[in-house]
C-alpha cells in the first residue's frame, strides 16, 4: 500500500498524492506512482521555477522553436536552422565524475539530434572547488576526462567553454554542457505520437537497472548517505550513441518517421507520456517486448530505468521495414513495442496484464506549479559593503603574479587539449578566444558561441549577476565580430524550498530578462538545476548563459591575441572606480564582498556595436573583453596568446584607485589593438557611435608595462607572467 | 565452461598506467609497492567443450583478437 | 583518379577527409562501407580517424576483421596506395601492413593540439611534393599515439628509410618536449617496405584550409594527386 514512507521515497508530498488520485480517478499502483514521481519531480516538471521562467522573453522573428521541446531552434537563413541547448549534469558528476560528465554529454547530444540536427559543437561550463584539495582535483580530472571520453569518441568537437573555481563548489561541482547542431529547416523533427495505429519503436541500447530515480535524485539535497546513491550512476557508451546518431539522422533524412524522443532522464516514462501528450494522443506498449540487459526486471524498473543511448520512435505504419533496415545497417535493433492510440491514455502491459493505465495529461501537464516563499538573504547587506576598504598593495607586480595564479584566470589548456576541439573541421578559433567560432561549410557564414556566468556577482547581487552574464556573453561574441541571435540558460541554484534561494532565483531571472530585452534576443530553452546543496551548504547562485551569435562573413573576425609590435592599444568603454566582487578581492585579499560592478545596458550595447562594426571594417588587429582580473589581466592575456609573446606599454590617466584601475571588473569594456593607419578610422567610427576612445599605449617589447600618469605600476617580463599563467593548473595536477 | 584470460603488456613494453598507479600508491604511503603492471581481464563463457578443445581455441582467440602480440602477452585459466 | 574513404562504425573523420578531397582538392571521391567486398576501382584508399567499433578492445583491433579490410589488404599487397590517418594508422598496425603498435600517450591524457613534423623521406607517393627536412604544422588528436616497436624492427625501418614524419620543434630540432605522446624515435608517420602504405597520427585533413589555422597538411594530398596523375 502507498504510505507516507513510500511517498517520501518518491519525493512526493501528501497533497501531491491526493491530487494524483483525484486526477486519475483511482489510487495509483506502485508503477504508476513511480511514473508520477519522475514526471512530477522538479527536474521534469519545473514546478518551483515555471512561474518565474514565464517572464523570460521567448519571441523573435527567427525563432522556429522556443522553450518546451528538446532544444531551441533559430532560423539562420539559406534553408538552415541552428538547434541548441544547455543542460546540467551536476549531481551525477559529483557521485561519479567521469561517467556523470560523459552521460551529460551523451544526453545533450541526443537532445540535439532528436530534432534532426547534426551536432557540430559542444561547450562546457564547469565549476569546481579549489585545486589544493585532492578531492576537487579528482573531480575535475574525472569530469574533464569524461567529457573528452564521450565527445571525442562520438566525433563532436568540444570547442571551448569556461572553468571557474570557488569554495562553494567543493562538494557540489557544476557540469553544464551546451550543444549546438545544424538542421535543414524542412527536416526538423519533434516528439510527436500522431496517427492512431502507428507503431512505436524502441531503438538503441538495452534497458538495465541504471539510474533508477536519477531524475528524482537531481531533485533532492545530498546528505551523508551519498554512498548508497552510487548504484544510480549510468554508464555511457559513446560508440552506441554514434551509431544511433547516424541511424536516426538517416531515417529522418529519408522521411520515414512521424516523431522521435530520446529516453534520457525518466526514460520510457517520459518519452511515452510526453510524445502522447504533445499530440493529444495515447500510447500503448508491451514491456515484454522491450530489449532488456538484466533478468527479472519489474515493470516499475523498466519504466523508470535511465539506461543511456535509447530512443523512442513513432514510425509511419508503411515505413517500418525501411526504418528497421536503416537501423540494421548500423547494427542496431529497432523493435516494435507498441502503438499510438487515440484515447489519451498511457497503457503499459507486461506478462499478459495491464500494469499501467493512466491519462497522459495529468502526468505531463498537471503537476502543480509552486510560488515558493522568497526572502532577502541575511548575508547580503553586510557582504555587499566594502568596509573597511582593503589596503592598496605596495607591490603591484606581486599582486599581478598572484592573480595570474588564480585558477579561474590561469590558462585552461590542460582542459582543452584533452578535448578533440577540431574534429568536423569547422573550428575557426581555438579554445581560449572570447567566443568559439564555427564556420558553416558550403556557405560564407559562421556561428559564434559564448558561455558565461560569474556566480560571485550573482551571489552578491543576483539581478546584476543575471544581467552581466547575458551582457558579457554577448560582449564575448562581439569580440569575434558576431551579433547575438539566441540564448539558452542553465540556472544552477540551491534548495528552492529555502526562501533566500528562491529570492536569488527570482532576481537572477529578472536580470536575465532585462538584459535579453535590451539585446532583443529570445531565450529558446534551457534547464534549471535546483538542490545544489550538500550537507546543508548551498552553492552560489550560478546562472550560465549560452549565447549563440551569427557572423555573415567568416573572414571578418578577429581574436584576442596581439598580432604585431607597434599597434595602438585602445579601450572601448570606461574604467570606473569599482573593486567589489572582483577576482582580485577574492583571490588576493581573500574577500568575497563589495558592490557588484554597475552595468548600463544601453552603453553596453553601444560598445558591442562599435566593436562589431570595427571588426567588420577590418580595423582591429585584436579584441578582448575585460572581465575577471580587470584591465591588467586582459592586456596580459592578449600578450600570452600571441604567438611571439608580444608585450605592451600603457599609461593610464583615470583618477581612480589604482588597484581598481588595474584589476577592477567594471563592465562594458573591450580592449583592442589597431595598426597605426587604422586608428583614425576607428576614432571616427567611435565618434559615430557616440563613444569616446581612450588610447592606452602600444604593443611591443617583451614586458608587461603599465604606468599611471607616468608613474610605473606594473612591469614584469611577458615570459615570466606567461609561465605562471600557463603552468598553474598543470602544476596543481602534478602535486599528487 | 568459464575461462579467464589475462592480457598485459610484455615486460619489454613500458606500462605508463601501471607506473601512474605505482606512483600514486607511493604518495599514499605504500612505499613497499615495488612494481605494478596493469592489464585487462576477459571472462569468457563457452558452451560445454572439452578441456583440450578449450586449450586449443583460447590461445587462438587471445592471439588473434584479445591481445596484440606485438606489445601484449596473455595467460588464461579455466575457472569453471 | 578516384579516392575512397572508408567508413567503419565509429569513424568520425570520414566526412572531414571526404570534404577535403572532394571540395578542397576537387577530386572524385567515394565512401567505402566496411561491410562491402569491393573497393569500387579507387586509386587510393584513405582510412580516416575516429574510434572504429568504439576502440573498446584496442584502437583499430576490431576494424581489421571487417570484410572491406580484406580487400584493402589485397589492394595494398598489389601496390595500391593506402593512407591511414590516426585511427586509420592504428588499423594498419593491427592489420600488420605496418610494423609496431600504439600504446597510451605518455601523459595518459587525450591530446588535441598542433604539432610540428619534420619530413624525413620525400621519395614516396605521399611526400614527393615536399623537401626533406621541411617542418609542417598539423594537429594531432588521439589517446593512443605512443608508437612502440621492438629495437630490431626499429633498426630495420630506419635502414629502409621507412620513417616519414617525426615530431620536432618548429625549427626541425628533435626533442623530448616535441615528442608529446612519447613515441619511440619521435615517430609520427611510417611507410611500408613497398612504399605504398602510409600511416600517420597527425591529421592532414585538419590542416588543409587557411581558416583552420594551417594549410601544411595539403602537401600530403598534393603529393598523392601528383603521383597518381
Amino acid at each position: 500500500m502507498i504510505d507516507k514512507k513510500l511517498l517520501k521515497e518518491h519525493n512526493l508530498t501528501e497533497e501531491e498524492y491526493h491530487l494524483i488520485v483525484e486526477l486519475i480517478g483511482k489510487e495509483p499502483n506502485l508503477t504508476e506512482l513511480g511514473i508520477f514521481s519522475l514526471m512530477w519531480s522538479e527536474h521534469c516538471s519545473y514546478k518551483s521555477s515555471k512561474i518565474h521562467l514565464k517572464k523570460l522573453p521567448v519571441e523573435g522573428k527567427d525563432v522556429i522553436q522556443g522553450p518546451g521541446e528538446n532544444a531551441g531552434i533559430i532560423d539562420i537563413g539559406e534553408g538552415l536552422a541552428v538547434v541548441f541547448k544547455i543542460e546540467s549534469h551536476n549531481h551525477p558528476s559529483f557521485i561519479e565524475p567521469y561517467q556523470g560528465a560523459a552521460t551529460g554529454v551523451g544526453g545533450i547530444l541526443r537532445d540535439i539530434f532528436t530534432m534532426g540536427a547534426r551536432p557540430i559543437a559542444i561547450m562546457d561550463s564547469l565549476r569546481f572547488g579549489p585545486l589544493d584539495k585532492p578531492k576537487n582535483r579528482a573531480i575535475m580530472d574525472g569530469v574533464v576526462a569524461g567529457i573528452a571520453g564521450y565527445g571525442n569518441s562520438i566525433g563532436v568537437p568540444t570547442v571551448g567553454g569556461e572553468v571557474y573555481f570557488n569554495d562553494c563548489y567543493s562538494l557540489n561541482p557544476l557540469v553544464n554542457v551546451f550543444c549546438l547542431g545544424i538542421a535543414e529547416k524542412d527536416k526538423i523533427f519533434y516528439a510527436k505520437a500522431e496517427g492512431a495505429g502507428n507503431p512505436v519503436l524502441y531503438v538503441g541500447s538495452k534497458t538495465g537497472r541504471d539510474g533508477i530515480h536519477g531524475a528524482t535524485m537531481a531533485s533532492a539535497e545530498f546528505g551523508e548517505d551519498l554512498e548508497e546513491k552510487r548504484p544510480n550512476v549510468q554508464v555511457g557508451d559513446p560508440f552506441k550513441e554514434k551509431l544511433l546518431l547516424e541511424a536516426c539522422l538517416e531515417v529522418m533524412d529519408q522521411n520515414l518517421i512521424v516523431g522521435i524522443q530520446d529516453m534520457g532522464a525518466a526514460g520510457l516514462t517520459c518519452s511515452t507520456s510526453e510524445m502522447a501528450s504533445n499530440s493529444g494522443s495515447g500510447i500503448e506498449i508491451n514491456l515484454d517486448l522491450v530489449p532488456q540487459r538484466e533478468e527479472g526486471m519489474t515493470p516499475y524498473e523498466i519504466m523508470l530505468s535511465e539506461s543511456q543511448e535509447r530512443m523512442l520512435i513513432v514510425a509511419k505504419k508503411e515505413k517500418v521495414a525501411d526504418v528497421q533496415k536503416v537501423f540494421a545497417k548500423w547494427d542496431l535493433d529497432a523493435v516494435i513495442i507498441g502503438r499510438v492510440t487515440d484515447n489519451g491514455r498511457l497503457i503499459v502491459n507486461a506478462g499478459g496484464k495491464t500494469v499501467v493505465d493512466i491519462p497522459v495529461d495529468p502526468v505531463v501537464n498537471l503537476c502543480p506549479a509552486y510560488r515558493r516563499p522568497s526572502a532577502v538573504p541575511a548575508y547580503l547587506e553586510p557582504q555587499s559593503q566594502l568596509d573597511p576598504a582593503p589596503s592598496i598593495p605596495e607591490d603591484f607586480n606581486k599582486a599581478m603574479e598572484k592573480l595570474l595564479s588564480s585558477p579561474t584566470i590561469s590558462d585552461k589548456e590542460w582542459v582543452f587539449r584533452q578535448y578533440d576541439h577540431m574534429v568536423q573541421t569547422n573550428t575557426a578559433l581555438l579554445p581560449g578566444a572570447d567566443a568559439s567560432l564555427l564556420r558553416i561549410k558550403n556557405t560564407n557564414r559562421a556561428l559564434a558561441v559564448a558561455l558565461d556566468g560569474n556566480s560571485l556577482y550573482a551571489y552578491l547581487d543576483p539581478k546584476a549577476g543575471g544581467k552581466i552574464a547575458v551582457a558579457e556573453a554577448c560582449r564575448n561574441l562581439s569580440c569575434v565580430g558576431a551579433s547575438p541571435i539566441g540564448v539558452t540558460n542553465c540556472l544552477n541554484f540551491g534548495n528552492p524550498e529555502k526562501p533566500e534561494i528562491m529570492w536569488q532565483f527570482q532576481n537572477v531571472i529578472e536580470g536575465i530578462t532585462e538584459a535579453c530585452q535590451a539585446f532583443n534576443i529570445p531565450v529558446t530553452g534551457g534547464n534549471v538545476s535546483f538542490y545544489n546543496d550538500t550537507e546543508g551548504v548551498s552553492i552560489h547562485p550560478t546562472p550560465v548563459l549560452g549565447v549563440v551569435g551569427r557572423l555573415d562573413d567568416v573572414d571578418k573576425t578577429t581574436s584576442p591575441s596581439f598580432k604585431q609590435e607597434g599597434d595602438i592599444l585602445c579601450l572601448l568603454g570606461q574604467n570606473k572606480n569599482e573593486l567589489g566582487a572582483s577576482e582580485y578581492l577574492k583571490y588576493v585579499h581573500k574577500q568575497k564582498r563589495g558592490l557588484v560592478p554597475q552595468i548600463d545596458l544601453s552603453t553596453e550595447k553601444k560598445v558591442q556595436e562599435l566593436c562589431i562594426a570595427a571588426i567588420s571594417q577590418g580595423l582591429l588587429s585584436s579584441a578582448h573583453d575585460v572581465s575577471e582580473g580587470g584591465l591588467a589581466v586582459c592586456l596580459a592575456e592578449c600578450s600570452f596568446l600571441s604567438e611571439q609573446k608580444i608585450g605592451f606599454t600603457v599609461d593610464l590617466q583615470d583618477n581612480i584607485r589604482v588597484d581598481a584601475l588595474l584589476f577592477g571588473e567594471s563592465q562594458s569594456r573591450i580592449c583592442v589593438s589597431v595598426r597605426a593607419e587604422n586608428f583614425e578610422p576607428l576614432r571616427k567610427l567611435a565618434e559615430e557611435h557616440a563613444l569616446s576612445l581612450a588610447v592606452l599605449g602600444k604593443t611591443g617589447g617583451d614586458r608587461l608595462v603599465i604606468h599611471h600618469k607616468g608613474k610605473e605600476l606594473l612591469n614584469i617580463p611577458v615570459l615570466h607572467g606567461y609561465n605562471i599563467w600557463k603552468q598553474n593548473i598543470p602544476d596543481a595536477f602534478r602535486m599528487n | 565452461m568459464k575461462v579467464r584470460v589475462l592480457v598485459s603488456f610484455k615486460d619489454s613494453v613500458l606500462d605508463p598506467q601501471g607506473q601512474a598507479v605505482k606512483n600514486a600508491l607511493h604518495t599514499l604511503g605504500y612505499g613497499g609497492v615495488i612494481d605494478i603492471r596493469q592489464g585487462k581481464v576477459f571472462e569468457i563463457e563457452l558452451e560445454d567443450i572439452s578441456v583440450e578443445e578449450a586449450n586449443r581455441i583460447i590461445p587462438e582467440i587471445s592471439d588473434k583478437v584479445l591481445a596484440n602480440p606485438i606489445i601484449e602477452k596473455f595467460e588464461y585459466q579455466i575457472i569453471e | 583518379m578516384k579516392f575512397g574513404v572508408v567508413i567503419f562504425p565509429g569513424s568520425n573523420c570520414d566526412y572531414d577527409t571526404y570534404f577535403v578531397l572532394k571540395d578542397v582538392f576537387d577530386q572524385e571521391t567515394t565512401f567505402l562501407w566496411h561491410k562491402e567486398h569491393s573497393l569500387h576501382d579507387v586509386d587510393c584508399v584513405v582510412l580516416p580517424g575516429g574510434f572504429s567499433y568504439g576502440d573498446y578492445l584496442r584502437s583499430g583491433a576490431i576494424a581489421k576483421f571487417s570484410p572491406l579490410m580484406q580487400e584493402v589488404k589485397e589492394f595494398a599487397d598489389k601496390g595500391g596506395l593506402v593512407l591511414g590517418i590516426c585511427n586509420g594508422f592504428q588499423v594498419l598496425l593491427e592489420l600488420e601492413l605496418l610494423p609496431g603498435a600504439m600504446t597510451r600517450n605518455k601523459n595518459l591524457k587525450f591530446l588535441c593540439q598542433h604539432v610540428h613534423l619534420r619530413t624525413e623521406n620525400t621519395h614516396t607517393p605521399f611526400t614527393n611534393r615536399a623537401r626533406k627536412g621541411d617542418v609542417i604544422k598539423i594537429p594531432i588528436a588521439h589517446f593512443d599515439g605512443n608508437y612502440f616497436v621492438e629495437p630490431e624492427t626499429l633498426h630495420t625501418i630506419k635502414q629502409n628509410d621507412q620513417i616519414i614524419f617525426r615530431y620536432s620543434e618548429p625549427n626541425g630540432h628533435l626533442s623530448e618536449r616535441a615528442n608529446v605522446n612519447g613515441s619511440m624515435h619521435n615517430i609520427a608517420g611510417l611507410i611500408n617496405t613497398g612504399g605504398n602504405v602510409l600511416g600517420m597520427m597527425p591529421h592532414p585533413e585538419r590542416a588543409s584550409e587557411a581558416i583552420l589555422g594551417s594549410k601544411d597538411g595539403r602537401i600530403i594530398f598534393e603529393s598523392i594527386i601528383h603521383w597518381l596523375r
